[in-house]
Formats: C-alpha cells, sequence, structure tokens
C-alpha cells in the first residue's frame, strides 16, 4: 500500500516549532550554575529528541544531524555528565533558533543558513567530547558498504525458548509463520522439557523446536525473525547443506554475522530515509491550523452524537408516520434544532485559543532585549490562560511585542539608575475578561512618561496649544500620535517615531481600544480592550419579566433575597439596601429594560449583587435560571451598540439572550443618582 | 395584480429561481401593509420568514421590535407599519419577516421587517413603466420612495430600503417612544 | 482488522502510524502519553500496542510494566517505537516486558510488515 507521509509533514512543523517554544522557556528556565534540574533538562531534551524522530522519518537529514548533536549535549547534562553552564545554555538557545529557521526554511523550500548550522553545530560539539560528536555526524551520513549475501540452501534452526518468552507477548507461532513465509519450513517439536501436567504453568513455554528452512532466504532475514526473541531464548541457526551428514561445518562468511547485521539494518535505514526523502518535498503546504484542546473536540463528538440519534429518531418517525404522531415529530425537530445550534456553538468555540500562544514568546525575548541594553527585568505573566479568538490572537501579537520593547528600552531604568526601587526591573503581561471585552495590560515599574518632554513635544508639534492647561491623560494621549517618540536616542530596539500609532491603529483594526497610565518615576501601564466578539463566557441565566438576560459570572458576587425593612429609599439615590453594614444601591432590571410581567414586589424576586470597577450594585430579577457557557455574538453587526447590554448570544431555545454590561449598567446608575 | 395567499415555501423557491434565471428587467417582491402594495429590490430580499415571537431589545426606537436567531446571527426586526407611523395590528398567521440586505457607507446589515403579508413577485421589463414618486398624498414619507408602478390591480409603491432601513437614519429620527411602545408592542 | 493502541507524544508520528494502520483496516486507539495510554488499556483491550518510549508524564518503558500488569495485557504484544538504535533502549523495553521495537525512523511500508508480522 502506498501511503503518502508528506500529509502529516505540515503537523510536524508545528509540533516541532511548538517543541522550540517548549525548549526555549526551558532553557530561559534553567539556572546556569547550579545543578540541572533533571525534569527541566529531561522536558528540553524530549522536545529536541521529539523533533529528530520526526525529520528522520520526514527525511529532513540536516535537521536530524543538527538535532542529533543537541540531543547528546543534552544527553550528557541529564545524566550529569555535562555543567549547565551560562554558555551551554546561550548556545542552545541559539541552537533553538537556528533550528527554527531551518525548519522554516525546510517547509518553504528555500535555503537555510548552512555556514551558521555549521558553526553553531562546531560550538556544540566541542563542549562535547570530539569522540561522542564526531562518530554521529558519519553515523548519519554514510551508510555502511553493503556486505555480501550470505546464503545457503536453507537453514537449520535450534530454537529452544525460555520458559517466560510468552510474557514478552512474543509467540513462537507467530515465528513460525514468519519463517514459513521465507521458503518451505519443517517444524519438529522437542517436549523434552514439558514436565508432569501437575506441575505445568499455562502461562509457561516448555517446548522447544528444531526448524528446517529450506529455501534462499539469507542468514540475516531468519536472524531477523528472531531478533525480538533472541535475548529470551537459546538460538542457533547453522546452514542447511544438501548433505545433511555434513552438519555441523559452519561456512566461513557466517561466522562474523553479528556485526554484519547490524550493519544492514542501519542501511535499510538509509534506504527508507531516501525514500521518505522524495515524499517529503512539497508537503509544506501553507495552510494554517490550530491545535484543539481535546476537550474542545471531545464535546463536538459528544454533539454529534447527540445529532445522531435525533436523526434516527426522525428516521424512525419518517416510516409509517401519522398525525397522531405529530407531538413526537415536533419534539424531534426540536431537538435537532437544539443539536445543530450546540454543535454549531462547539465548533465556534474551537477557534479560541488561550492567549499564552502570544505572551510565550516574551520571556525569551525579554530576556535577549534586557540583556542587550544591560539592563536587569523580570518579566511576570498572568491570565494566559484567557481564551481569544484565533483572528485577534494574530493580530494582537505585534502590537504587544512592540508595547514590551518600549517598556524595555525606554520604560525600565538601568540597574544604577533605579534609585529606590529595586535593582530588577518588573514588566507585566496580564490578560482578563470584563464587560464583554478582553483586557491585556502592558505594566512596567520604570521611569514612567515624562511629562515635560511631551508637553515640549506637543507644543513644537502644535498639537497643543501655549499656556492652556492640559491633563495628564491628554498629554499622555500625544504619545500615540504619529511622529511623536520622545526616547532621547534612535534604538534598534525600538523607538524610530514610528510606533505607538502603528500600535493603536492595529489594535482598533480589531475593534479595540488602548489607553495609558503613567506615574513618574513609578511606571506605566497600557492597558489594551479588545472586543470578545465570538469570545465565550460562563454566564447566568436571569430572568426577567417574558425576557431572560445573562449576567457574566464573573462579575457576580452573590444573589440575596431581599426583606422589605432591608431597603430604604435614599433621596437622590433611589433605592438602597442596607447589606451587610453597606448601602447597596438597587437596580430594577425591568425598569431599565420596560420588561413586561415581570416581578414589581423586592419581596417577591431576588436580588443579584454584581461587581465592577470596584462599585457594587444589586440587579433586581424575578429569578435565577440555569448557569451555561455563552459564545458572544455582536449585536452591532446588524444594529447597534446598546446601553447596558454587551452583546448577544443565542439560547438554549433557540432565541436570542442579551447579556448585560455590568460596567455600563453601574455607570447609568451613577449618572443616574 | 391581486394579493395572493401564496404560501412562505413557494414563494421563497419562487424567489431563488427568479434571481438566477433573469439577468434582464427588474424584479420586486411585492408585500402588503396596511392595505397598500409595496415592492422591494428582489436582490435586497434574503429569505422570507413566518412571524415568530423575538428578543426586545432595550432602549431602542420603538419601531424596532427586538432580535432574532437567523441561524446564529444576531438580526433586529423591525415593524415596518411602527416604521412608516400606521396603525399596528395583532399579527397573525399571514404576517410575515421579510429579511433583507441593507447597504450603508460602512458595512452591510442584515434586517428582518415585518409586513402584513408577501403577495408576488412583481417584474418590471421596461423601467420606463417606473414613475417617480409623488410629493404628496402617499401614507408613507417619500423620501423613501424610489418609484410607483402601476398595474391591473392597482399601484405599487417601490420602496429604497437602504434609506427606510438605515440603522444611522432610524436613530437619528428617534421619535423614540421607549416605554410606551415596547409595551404597546408586546 | 485489530485493535491496536498507538502511544506517542509527537502529533507527527501519531497522525502517520494511525493514518497508515487505518488504511490497513485496522482499529486504531491513540493516546499522548503512558497516562493516557494506561487510561485507555484499562477500558478497553487491544491486539498490539506500539509505543514510544520517551514521553511526559509516563515514559514508555514504566507503561509497558504498567499494561503486562494488567490482565487483558498480560500476553498483548508491545512495541516500542525508538529513535535510539542503540541496543540499551531495545533492551530496556524488553526486560519490561515489550514485545520487540521499531526502529525510527521508519515508513509506513516497514510500520505494515512488521503489524502484520506481530498480529500474523
Amino acid at each position: 500500500m502506498a501511503i503518502d507521509i508528506g500529509q502529516f509533514v505540515q503537523t510536524f512543523f508545528e509540533e516541532s516549532l511548538e517543541g522550540l517554544d517548549i525548549m526555549e522557556t526551558g532553557l530561559l528556565a534553567l539556572p546556569p550554575g547550579a545543578a540541572a534540574d533533571l525534569d527541566q533538562v529531561n522536558t528540553i531534551f524530549r522536545a529536541v529528541h521529539s523533533i529528530k524522530g520526526g525529520s528522520g522519518t520526514f527525511g529532513f537529514k540536516e535537521v536530524t544531524s543538527f538535532t542529533h548533536v543537541m540531543e547528546t549535549l543534552l544527553d550528557k547534562m541529564r545524566e550529569g555528565q555535562m555543567a549547565v553552564t551560562s554558555e551551554a545554555i546561550n548556545t542552545l538557545l541559539q541552537s533553538v533558533d537556528c533550528l527554527r529557521d531551518m525548519l522554516m526554511a525546510v517547509r518553504n523550500n528555500t535555503e537555510f543558513d548552512a555556514p551558521r548550522v555549521e558553526e553553531l553545530r562546531k560550538q556544540l560539539a566541542q563542549m562535547l567530547d570530539q569522540k561522542v560528536s564526531a562518530p554521529s555526524a558519519a553515523h548519519w551520513r554514510t551508510p555502511a558498504a553493503q556486505p555480501p549475501p550470505v546464503s545457503a540452501d536453507g537453514w537449520l534452526i535450534s530454537f529452544r525458548p525460555h520458559l517466560d518468552l510468552m510474557h514478552s507477548g512474543n509467540d513462537p507461532v507467530r515465528i513460525f509463520r514468519e519463517l514459513a513465509a521465507l521458503g518451505d519450513l519443517t517444524v519438529r517439536p522437542d517436549f523434552s522439557r514439558l514436565p508432569r501436567l501437575a506441575e505445568m504453568q499455562p502461562e509457561d513455554c516448555y517446548l522447544a523446536w528444531d526448524l528446517e528452512l529450506r529455501g534462499s532466504a539469507t542468514r540475516e532475514t531468519v536472524a531477523e525473525v528472531f531478533a525480538w526473541v533472541e535475548d529470551d531464548s537459546d538460538l542457533s541457526i547453522e546452514p542447511l547443506l544438501e548433505d545433511l551428514t555434513a552438519l555441523g561445518s559452519v561456512e566461513p562468511e557466517v561466522a562474523n554475522d553479528n556485526a554484519q547485521q547490524g550493519e544492514l539494518l542501519l542501511d535499510r535505514r538509509a534506504g527508507d530515509r531516501r525514500k521518505t526523502d522524495r515524499r517529503a518535498v512539497g508537503g509544506g503546504a501553507d495552510s494554517s491550523s490550530i491545535r484543539v484542546g481535546i476537550d474542545k473536540v471531545d464535546a463536538v463528538i459528544n454533539l454529534v452524537g447527540e445529532l445522531v440519534t435525533t436523526q434516527s429518531m426522525l428516521s424512525a418517525l419518517g416510516v409509517d408516520f401519522d398525525m397522531s404522531r405529530i407531538d413526537k415529530l415536533h419534539e424531534a425537530l426540536d431537538q435537532l434544532d437544539r443539536n445543530t445550534r450546540d454543535l454549531q456553538e462547539h465548533v465556534m468555540r474551537i477557534r479560541m485559543l488561550p492567549i499564552s500562544s502570544v505572551f510565550s514568546r516574551f520571556p525569551r525575548m525579554v530576556h535577549d532585549i534586557s540583556e542587550k541594553l544591560g539592563k536587569q527585568v523580570e518579566l511576570q505573566l498572568s491570565g494566559e490562560q484567557t481564551e481569544i479568538d484565533k483572528t485577534v490572537i494574530e493580530k494582537i501579537g505585534d502590537p504587544l511585542v512592540h508595547l514590551v520593547r518600549n517598556s524595555l528600552d525606554h520604560g525600565i531604568e538601568p540597574p544604577d539608575q533605579r534609585g529606590e526601587k529595586p535593582a530588577t526591573g518588573i514588566i507585566t503581561l496580564n490578560a482578563y475578561h470584563k464587560s464583554g471585552s478582553i483586557f491585556i495590560e502592558v505594566g512596567d515599574d520604570g521611569r514612567g512618561l515624562n511629562r515635560e518632554a511631551l508637553l515640549r513635544k506637543g507644543l513644537d508639534a502644535g498639537l497643543l496649544r501655549p499656556g492652556e492647561d492640559y491633563t495628564d491623560d491628554q498629554i499622555h494621549e500625544l504619545i500615540f500620535h504619529p511622529g511623536l517618540s520622545t526616547a532621547k536616542e534612535i534604538s534598534d530596539v525600538s523607538g524610530r517615531g514610528v510606533g505607538m500609532d502603528v500600535v493603536r491603529r492595529n489594535i482598533q483594526d480589531v475593534g479595540g481600544s488602548i489607553q495609558i497610565a503613567s506615574q513618574p518615576g513609578r511606571g506605566s501601564k497600557i492597558t489594551i480592550c479588545l472586543p470578545l466578539t465570538l469570545a465565550i463566557l460562563d454566564g447566568q441565566l436571569v430572568s426577567v419579566g417574558h425576557d431572560c438576560y445573562i449576567i457574566p459570572l464573573l462579575s457576580i458576587v452573590e444573589s440575596v433575597q431581599i426583606h422589605a425593612e432591608m431597603v430604604n429609599r435614599v433621596a437622590g439615590k433611589g433605592e438602597v439596601l442596607r447589606f451587610r453594614g453597606q448601602h447597596l444601591p438597587i437596580l430594577r432590571l425591568y425598569e431599565q429594560f420596560c420588561a413586561d410581567g415581570a416581578v414589581t414586589n423586592l419581596e417577591k424576586g431576588l436580588l443579584v449583587v454584581v461587581e465592577a470597577d470596584g462599585r457594587q450594585v444589586g440587579l433586581f430579577v424575578d429569578d435565577l435560571q440555569g448557569q451555561q457557557q455563552i459564545s458572544i455574538k455582536s449585536l452591532e453587526k446588524n444594529f447597534r451598540r446598546v446601553a447596558g447590554v454587551a452583546g448577544a448570544t443565542i439560547l438554549g431555545d433557540g432565541r436570542v439572550g442579551l447579556i448585560l454590561d455590568i460596567s455600563g449598567l453601574i455607570r447609568v446608575n451613577n449618572a443616574a443618582t | 395584480m391581486a394579493t395572493k395567499s401564496t404560501d412562505l415555501a413557494t414563494l421563497s423557491a419562487h424567489l431563488k429561481r427568479e434571481v438566477t434565471a433573469t439577468a434582464e428587467g427588474l424584479q420586486y417582491l411585492t408585500f402588503i401593509l396596511a392595505g397598500e402594495s409595496y415592492g422591494i429590490d428582489i436582490l435586497k430580499v434574503q429569505e422570507i420568514r413566518g412571524w415568530v415571537p423575538v428578543t426586545k431589545v432595550p432602549n431602542a426606537p420603538f419601531f424596532v421590535r427586538g432580535v432574532m436567531n437567523l441561524r446564529g446571527a444576531i438580526v433586529p426586526v423591525i415593524d415596518l407599519r411602527l416604521r412608516f407611523g400606521l396603525e399596528s395590528v395583532e399579527y397573525t398567521k399571514t404576517t410575515v419577516v421579510i429579511v433583507v440586505t441593507v447597504r450603508s457607507e460602512h458595512n452591510d446589515r442584515i434586517i428582518g421587517m415585518v409586513v402584513d403579508g408577501v403577495s408576488d413577485v412583481l417584474n418590471i421589463n421596461n423601467p420606463a413603466d417606473i414613475k417617480d414618486p409623488p410629493d404628496f398624498g402617499t401614507a408613507v414619507h417619500t423620501e423613501f420612495i424610489s418609484g410607483l408602478v402601476t398595474i391591473e390591480a392597482g399601484m405599487v409603491m417601490l420602496l429604497d430600503v437602504d434609506r427606510l432601513l438605515s440603522i444611522e437614519e432610524m436613530f437619528a429620527m428617534e421619535s423614540v417612544r421607549p416605554a410606551e411602545a415596547m409595551h404597546a408592542a408586546a | 482488522m485489530a485493535t491496536i493502541l498507538i502511544v506517542d507524544d509527537s502529533a507527527s508520528m501519531r497522525q502517520m502510524v494511525e493514518f497508515t494502520l487505518k488504511e490497513a483496516g485496522h482499529q486504531v486507539m491513540v493516546a499522548e502519553d503512558g497516562v493516557m495510554a494506561l487510561n485507555l488499556a484499562k477500558g478497553a483491550a487491544s491486539d498490539l500496542v506500539i509505543t514510544d518510549i520517551n514521553m511526559p508524564n509516563m515514559d514508555g518503558i514504566t507503561l509497558i510494566r504498567e499494561l503486562r500488569a494488567l490482565p487483558a495485557y498480560k500476553f498483548t504484544p508491545i512495541l516500542t517505537l525508538t529513535t535510539e538504535s542503540t541496543t540499551d533502549k531495545k533492551m530496556e523495553g524488553k526486560e519490561a516486558g515489550a514485545t520487540g521495537w521499531i526502529v525510527k525512523p521508519f515508513n509506513p511500508e516497514k510500520l505494515l510488515a512488521t503489524v502484520s508480522k506481530v498480529l500474523g
């Protein structure tokens, strides 16, 4: 059967690039000098090992040979035979980059930087014993010379398995069957080891065999049949001569067969590789793909299962349908409707990826750039598991890189200029969901924006008018203006005057916004707000009259039942609930949303206490419904933004449910009171 | 052309066939609103659906009945009687939602409009048959009428859907009577 | 047709082996590491196990030992996939109870030949 393995090359590239990220993260976390953390080194080792294995299978020889040296070095570290020096880590990091370039080049069918590869290979080899590295390269490059075939009229095989042969899953019958395929086989069992029935262990192998194989099979072929059991048995393979009496005389070329067998195997592998070589070419399709958590796939599979059940239910109904079963039909159709919708929703969910895929590139970047700038920087990541739609993920990477570079270059001071602050600066990257949006914060504890410099530039550029008072926010806003950069000198890390305006445009392109807060000497924080269209959140369904609304679970503090005596009407502040020593404003959702048939008696409904932007408010609803994951859909696409509503979703019954914008509602409430 | 109680499926099928079949000539889907015949460019029509209850949207103009789920998209539904300032009526079995594509400066929106019932597809082979709208005498604000066609059964007013259902315009004119209207409509 | 359990932390390997075996008409169970494989094995018997050695969470050697302790897998053929052509990895697998090995890199033809040899 011809199977084209080229179709798996794409997966190989993806997992290899992922493996490189794992290696990079692992290497960056390795403390140089200290005794190597075995687990950590093992993880790195495994990543390079997998790339080597895959590249061998897909025939990327240069990658195989390069990874082999890396693997050997890591193996030595793992075994404790080599110290984890910062030199070794840096060389390995460079090798990771080099390997990444090699893989890209192979994928795109372009040339890679061979001298660089060779140079790094040499450096790696130097770190190793020459003994280890040199032959290994040869091992992959020069197939062994073809040894002369060894043959006879046939073979006499004495096969005496050890008692536990079957425990390894081997089976003499299988071996015989394989031998039978090689020629004319005669099997003579030897019962001499059979114990008395009472002593017999059914799982042990007591029999031995003398086999006679006639045909042109070489000794190596025969030996290979026994390769898996040679340690579990006493085996001899003797040439079968026509004159059976001559048995015992061994032909000279057979004597040395072990070594030859090894070489033969090696050579066969080389042959296999040559074959796969050709297959792999042209397999580097450029289609993008995503890796999806198994739970999401399982959810889809479950839904398909339900769909199939519904379908068979409908088919059964259709066989002999009459009007008496119309209710059943309706039921089944409703179910079909639900299945389809659920399926659609879950398939959408597959597009959601944790933002960690973007964040993961920063540890390395911060390490490299801070080293280059002579700064000490610690990167703190949080909220990596926040899920964002794939399209947004793709767009957000570059702006974030720019912001982090800015922080490194302009924000964090060199260690000697940090005054009372710790010499090591901190850059934070944080992601979270709020008010139907995704927020990503890039913060640093560096010098902050230079208000005076910005003001001067703003005046020079005619963006500000002299003599007027400007708030900090208005002045900070200037950094987003095209052509304004306050960097004193241009460095190759950031700051050429293009920058923040491009960042802002990129963010705006995906429907987001960007803000900066800064304090002189304390640092800056840039907050990016991205729309959550397509994103998922956990929602609490609440009923208000005939309608159903969704409150993001994250903003719910608790739900309380109200007693009339707990409620005060405060002049100018509306209704408040005396609750745990504080006065909680009550917002009647049915009033806000003009809902019909809602519960109006506070004691008959429920108060859902929600919090946003550090403020709490009680939302008065009829009752709580279920909780479910909500996929947020845009109201704006076909309609427009609605105050107090963050978006919409499709509810279980197919109707549209509105998702409440808690911070918007709280703002409205504050404005009203 | 008399109003027929054409069933939706037939009409929808007809819609598709007609649209793909004829490249020449203009085609309009005609519908009835308060006894008058209106037509909209058939190329604007996505589909015709029976009325199902929608989800109300707070703080929207009174003629916006709410939003519906159109295969996973959130689509606003506008009551054309209310949009035209006509008296609202109980929805019946013939009440339908015509789903149309509305083009605006920025994007295309999908919007549903509730009408009393759909009639048929009107073929206009000669563009000269379309007369300019009169300045007065119609129930509808003339700015939404792109032309008039006289047929045997009377007159059909051709609507400019892009104007009529422009979200920007609807919110701009916002003679919103929010609370009362929402209550009345429900 | 046989049921075969594939264990490998490399997705491309898994895909290739899975695809090849399915094309040959086998039923395939796939696991990314030893732990997942062991869970699968506890739920269902298979006619053959093909496992990588070097994997996170639970490596192939441990997996083989654990599998052999399951009654349903006492005699099930287990093949190790290994890039090391050195004998110690093969032997480590054998000692743990593996039936044999397949040396990486390999191509689909070789895989199928080995599998049919084991399954008979």
